[in-house]
């Protein structure tokens, strides 16, 4: 994207706005990139971008940073809190360091690319939305995933994939277990060739070859009798 | 919600950073905590042989040069009274079972929130910065600290249930989270001889590890026993006479993030606290895992 890059201090200026402003943004007018600095921690930060923008964000975010992306690039030159991208519809958003819990919660379409570790339930409730992760993933990572891909290039904590609906989960490294429903699949050719494209588009150097496949085992979809002694 | 903060300075020596720095953490914390605020401030030693006792009484206009009077003729004090309001800080030679003794007797309506060589405990009802102010903890120098903003979820808001709890010599703990067994386990505890104040859950947990450590257990095992016997949501920060401690449990709800450089530690539930530190851009921040102790020692 070009044109001039417009600077945003949250040092000296709010959170709401700077939200406001990309809010607004004009479709003619020649915004399109732009550079958030000192963001400290601060929560929600570019939070419901609707603009096919690119934004920068040098430091630490707190919470729901980039939640509801839609048609946004974000990037955040730093750690993310709680919640990054959570929501997201479509666009980009990239974390170069880790993300804490919930990183992509009920993601519906785009892509989010951490490049460090992400916390527990990475991807909880993902409906659509792919998400790449550089390094390992917490407990209860892509529970309830209805729709989407998670692939972490590093380790998967307990539990990963937990009551999983149809989303599709690689991992390279150590899984530490499998949640209810959740089990190895084959790695057939249509599904590498998924996973190839995926770590492409995400310009995550990974070897392909390295990872195992997981998803649903599609027990627990319908109602079975012999449980009735269950409830 | 509640939010916690911890800072812990490497060096031996007092740093007079240490009350501006935690009153910064504090402030950026209040959103998360409006109903009562307090912190744990470890400084200056008692003299060989002393203690210090943190008093709260229940009014700001306590007659505190009356109560040193009647307490110096039952205990040596061994330096002068501080008051600051409600509450005091009286260095004495006295152990802590014979002050709360001498305080149920002659002085009822005063409590001991703090007892040990260096610990000093200040709480009470209302926003973090109305309470350091009110306690003048920018002023104050110091290796180590902890604070707390509550937002109440399971018992009382009054100055009593305020966090830090402080149950044993020189031991604190503030929590962000709630405990479900915290009935049982303080029916039980009570039996083993400690005490409560109140109803609250992470008094329990304060005493319970009063408790562990008073059976030989080092700081590290003792949490580490916690998280069999502790039942519920927790983020824990620690203090010790000369450590310091973060536990989270199993499933780790309740946020945290840890940040280290070459002359601190710092804790706090969100990040946002610790950007306040000097030196913390290029500090090495990460997220404390779940059911994992991380403690620091001073030698």
């Amino acid at each position: 994207m070009t044109g001039p890059v417009i600077e945003i201090d949250l040092s000296t200026s709010s959170v709401r706005d700077l939200n406001q402003r990309l809010h607004r943004l004009d479709p003619g007018a020649d915004e399109r990139r732009w550079r958030v600095l000192n963001p400290n921690g601060a929560h929600a930060i570019a939070v419901g971008l609707t603009a096919p923008i690119d934004i920068e964000i040098i430091g630490h975010v707190g919470y729901y940073c980039a939640g509801m992306n839609a048609a946004a690039t974000v990037a955040i030159a730093g750690h993310a809190g709680t919640g990054v991208a959570e929501n997201i519809m479509s666009g980009c958003v990239r974390v170069r360091g880790n993300a804490a819990q919930s990183a992509a919660a009920s993601g519906r379409g785009g892509l989010v690319v951490i490049d460090g570790d992400a916390s527990a339930r990475c991807g909880i409730s993902m409906k659509g939305v792919d998400i790449v992760v550089g390094g390992s993933v917490g407990h209860m990572s892509a529970f309830m995933g209805q729709a989407g891909t998670l692939v972490v290039c590093g380790d998967a904590g307990p539990d990963l994939g937990d009551s999983i609906y149809e989303a599709e989960i690689f991992v390279a490294g150590e899984v530490a277990s499998l949640g209810s429903d959740c089990v190895e699949k084959a790695l057939d050719e249509a599904a590498a060739a998924h996973l190839a494209g995926l770590l492409e588009r995400a310009g995550v150097a990974a070897d392909s070859a390295r990872f195992r496949r997981y998803g649903s085992a599609r027990r627990l979809y319908n109602f079975r009798v012999d449980h009735a002694a269950e409830y | 919600m509640c939010g916690i903060v911890g800072l812990f300075f490497k060096a031996r020596a007092a740093s007079p950073l240490l009350g501006p720095l935690l009153a910064g953490m504090l402030h950026e914390m209040g959103e998360r905590g409006p109903d009562s605020s307090g912190f744990a401030i470890y400084c200056d030693n008692a003299p060989p042989g002393g203690f210090k006792a943190s008093l709260r009484a229940p009014a700001a206009d306590y007659d505190w040069d009356g109560f040193a009077g009647k307490l110096g003729a039952a205990f040596p004090l061994l330096g002068p009274l501080r008051p600051y309001g409600s509450h005091a800080v009286v260095t004495l030679a006295a152990v802590h079972e014979d002050l709360h003794a001498w305080l149920a007797e002659h002085r009822p309506e005063v409590a001991i929130f703090g007892f040990g060589e260096r610990i000093e405990v200040f709480k009470d009802v209302g926003r973090p910065d109305a309470v350091t102010g009110r306690f003048g903890l920018r002023q104050r120098a110091g290796t180590h600290a902890l604070g707390h903003t509550r937002m109440a979820t399971e018992s009382a808001v009054t100055t009593e249930h305020s966090h830090p709890f402080a149950t044993g010599i020189d031991l604190c703990l503030v929590h962000n989270g709630s405990l479900s067994n915290h009935n049982r386990l303080r029916r039980n505890l009570r039996r083993e001889g400690i005490r409560f104040a109140t109803d609250n859950d992470t008094e329990v947990a304060s005493g319970y590890l009063t408790w562990r450590l008073r059976q030989g257990l080092s700081l590290q095992a003792a949490l580490e026993a916690a998280l069999s016997d502790l039942d519920g949501f927790y983020t824990f920060a620690v203090g010790t006479r000369d450590g310091f401690a973060i536990l989270r449990d199993p499933i780790a709800c309740k946020p945290a993030v840890l940040a280290e450089t070459d002359e601190w530690v710092a804790m706090a539930t969100e990040y946002r606290a610790i950007a306040t530190l000097p030196g913390a851009a290029d500090a090495e921040i990460w997220e404390p895992r779940p059911a994992t102790v991380y403690s620091w020692q001073r030698q």
